[in-house]
């Protein structure tokens, strides 16, 4: 058995970097919404979904020295933290920034793009192993299809990010459009652990603890799991890809068995799906392996009920503190012969890696 | 629904055990049937307002069953709803099922009312005709005290009045989607009195309790709805844990019935691996959060999982050998119901199915 070690060629599908302060995002905004935030004291769309103090927001070592700035705002530390020692030849980057949080469409969809723009040209012009996520505001299917069309011709951002936590379950048909002009570019839908300000992260109601949200986010998976699989989503755009970030993937296959179960019942409900579920999710679904949630020694038996490591991506989550040691981000019980899939093959070919001209030379 | 993988010839050779059935649904027939138990005020309220809870619709479901109101259709009776004659629960279930003992729990809404008043009234009322009409006329029965649950203080008087009552009453029965997580303190009222009476509090599949049914919203379909019914046990799961309810009251045994059971050990990783890094926000939990959960919380079978290949059940169970406990139950009369011969798609070993197809019950319930 060959098992990981730091250094082994990745591919990293969740590293999250971060707005430095909002002032970083004023140059690509229009006058009107600068002077707007300037005007009516909006300092930061900071998310809580990460509170600043907390030792799950950033490994010890990913703490910036200054402290005004957020984990995982500067480029040099990215480099010298994540891309050099696990020696990633392509990163998967994400900001959230609750620009979709934002209740004023016209300023929501203004931050968003200035997102973007500011994303491309901080980070991604400046590092080709850096790969974009696209921010756009999911609820506002009409300006989030602009956006992902401005930005389409751009082969630096590869995905658009959806916060998990959303206002109506991802499958239903008012997001249609987005995946839509999502599959006709070949981007990747990423549904990420974040989002919030509507609905409690619990079907009964808002918890107390920071500790119950984090955990509560798998509900919010499987929610949109089931989603979008029964409205149909991935039999109306086969050829579109969804991956799932940080959201664990241990929970994956009781929720199969329950869906698959009830799929025999009641299918009369949804007779457009002419399979098993479970067919299509180990098909079309993909996760990223962060946080792994399970313990080492039930891993292979996991594994062996999610049918294999097919849909594993290798992901560091970076900064968040998820591991102690490098060989702790990985699944020991997986096989030799897993590596190479899970380390790079599975992200190459999900995210079109290989046929991006801009990273050919880089995977 | 259950599919059986194993052969004729190996169901025929299990060993007959004597079965405790852990979910049994009794109906109430309508309002009217509650009268003799109500007063005359909430009999006008009954007759002019009527049930009201947190959807709009005046009766039936946002989300239609599989079935007309999720029953077997062999279980309706000449007159009323499933569940609603004991004669006809004994002769289809009871008696060719070899039930030794059937847990009762009455989904009348009465923890979804709006009016706490009329909702502590029509607990008293339900509890009232289960006496009389079951537990008094057939001593296989146990029965759940139903509670109006959003109402803690006086959920917590209507233990104490119905565990008074009658010994056939095993624990109190909350319906799992509830305003807001029982953790919280405002339920602690009825944690403390399950303690006092040493009475199990049980966390049914149902209801509406005012949030959307999922964190991301309403769904479009039962199936959506009904597979999703485990998010709100999960919820239930780690907010009771978390929020220190087993730390506070360490014998209160809480008992998940019908919200399946093979995504207890993943959730009890992720659990415990995110307590490890942010355990300085639980300072009162003296253990990790498994541990709670393997002392405190039971589970009963139905409706069984089902893995593609059903050798993954054992290794679901074998990852539950340490607890929670599960129960077995059928869920009688409802259409996923689970038949005692066929309900494990695989043969589990003969000491793991003593136990769950009695002696846990027998511990919890103190039988």
């Amino acid at each position: 058995m060959v098992r990981y070690e730091q250094g082994m060629p990745v591919v990293d599908a969740d590293v999250h970097v971060a707005v430095p302060g909002i002032a970083a995002l004023y140059p690509y905004l229009p006058d009107h919404w600068r002077d707007y935030l300037v005007e009516s004291g909006v300092r930061t769309l900071e998310v809580n979904t990460y509170p600043r103090g907390c030792n799950l927001s950033a490994r010890p070592e990913a703490r910036p020295d200054d402290p005004s700035l957020p984990p995982g705002s500067t480029l040099e530390q990215l480099r010298t933290q994540l891309l050099e020692p696990w020696n990633v030849q392509a990163a998967i980057i994400h900001c959230d920034y609750g620009v979709h949080l934002l209740h004023n469409e016209d300023l929501a969809v203004a931050m968003a793009r200035a997102l973007n723009d500011w994303l491309a040209d901080e980070w991604l012009s400046r590092d080709p192993r850096l790969h974009g996520s696209m921010t756009v505001c999911a609820d506002r299917p009409e300006p989030a299809v602009a956006e992902i069309e401005r930005l389409a011709g751009r082969p630096e951002f590869v995905q658009l990010a959806l916060p998990v936590r959303s206002p109506q379950p991802y499958g239903k048909r008012l997001y249609w459009p987005i995946y839509e002009a999502a599959e006709r570019h070949g981007l990747v839908v990423a549904i990420y652990a974040g989002g919030g300000s509507g609905n409690p992260i619990t079907a009964v109601g808002w918890p107390s603890l920071y500790l119950e949200d984090y955990v509560s986010f798998t509900q919010a998976f499987q929610a949109q799991l089931l989603s979008l699989v029964a409205e149909g989503v991935f039999l109306k755009y086969p050829k579109l890809n969804v991956v799932f970030i940080e959201s664990g993937f241990t929970w994956i296959p009781s929720t199969m068995w329950r869906l698959d179960k009830n799929w025999r019942g009641l299918r009369r409900e949804v007779p457009w799906l002419d399979r098993l579920p479970s067919e299509t999710i180990r098909e079309r679904l993909r996760v990223t392996i962060q946080p792994l949630n399970a313990p080492a020694q039930t891993l292979d038996r996991v594994l062996d009920h999610l049918g294999g490591e097919a849909m594993l991506l290798f992901s560091t989550d970076y900064p968040h503190w998820q591991f102690d040691e490098p060989a702790d981000a990985w699944p020991q019980a997986l096989e030799a012969a897993s590596l190479d899939r899970v380390l790079r093959e599975t992200a190459i070919a999900t995210y079109g890696l290989d046929r991006r001209p801009r990273r050919a030379a880089g995977v | 629904m259950a599919r059986a993988a194993v052969s004729k010839e190996s169901r025929a050779s299990t060993p007959r055990v004597s079965i405790i059935d852990c979910d049994i649904h009794n109906a109430v027939p309508g309002l009217e049937a509650l009268f003799p138990y109500l007063p005359e005020r909430w009999q006008r309220h009954a007759r002019t307002i009527g049930v009201r809870g947190r959807t709009a619709l005046a009766r039936g479901y946002d989300y239609p069953k599989g079935t007309v109101d999720a029953c077997r259709v062999d279980a309706w009776p000449a007159s009323g709803p499933p569940g609603s004659d004991l004669g006809l629960m004994q002769r289809q279930h009871l008696d060719p099922l070899n039930i030794t003992i059937g847990v009762l729990n009455c989904l009348f809404k009465v923890g979804a009312q709006l009016n706490h008043e009329w909702e502590a009234a029509l607990a008293q009322a339900v509890n009232d005709w289960q006496v009389a009409e079951w537990l008094d006329k057939e001593p296989r029965l146990r029965a759940s005290i139903v509670i109006p649950y959003e109402h803690p203080e006086a959920a917590a008087q209507e233990m104490r009045r119905a565990a008074r009552l009658h010994r056939g009453f095993v624990q109190a029965l909350i319906l799992v989607r509830t305003r807001e997580p029982l953790g919280r303190p405002q339920y602690r009222p009825i944690f403390e009195t399950a303690s006092e009476l040493g009475l199990p509090v049980a966390l049914h599949f149902g209801a509406i309790g005012g949030n959307a049914v999922t964190p991301c919203g309403w769904p479009s379909f039962y199936l959506e709805e009904h597979t999703g019914m485990s998010l709100a046990f999960q919820a239930q799961l780690v907010s009771l844990v978390l929020e220190g309810v087993f730390e506070r009251f360490s014998q209160v045994k809480v008992v998940l019935v019908e919200g399946g059971f093979a995504w207890i050990p993943p959730l009890l990783w992720r659990m415990d691996q995110h307590w490890r890094r942010l355990c300085g926000e639980t300072p009162y939990l003296r253990l990790a959060p498994s541990d709670y959960v393997r002392m405190n919380v039971a589970l009963t079978t139905q409706p069984m999982e089902e893995p593609g290949d059903p050798s993954h059940l054992l290794d679901v169970l074998e990852m539950m050998a340490e607890g929670p406990k599960l129960m077995f139950a059928t869920d009688y009369p409802h259409w996923d119901f689970d038949a005692p011969d066929r309900a494990f798609p695989v043969q589990i070993p003969d000491d793991v199915r003593t136990r769950i197809y009695e002696t846990n019950a027998r511990e919890i319930y103190r039988l």
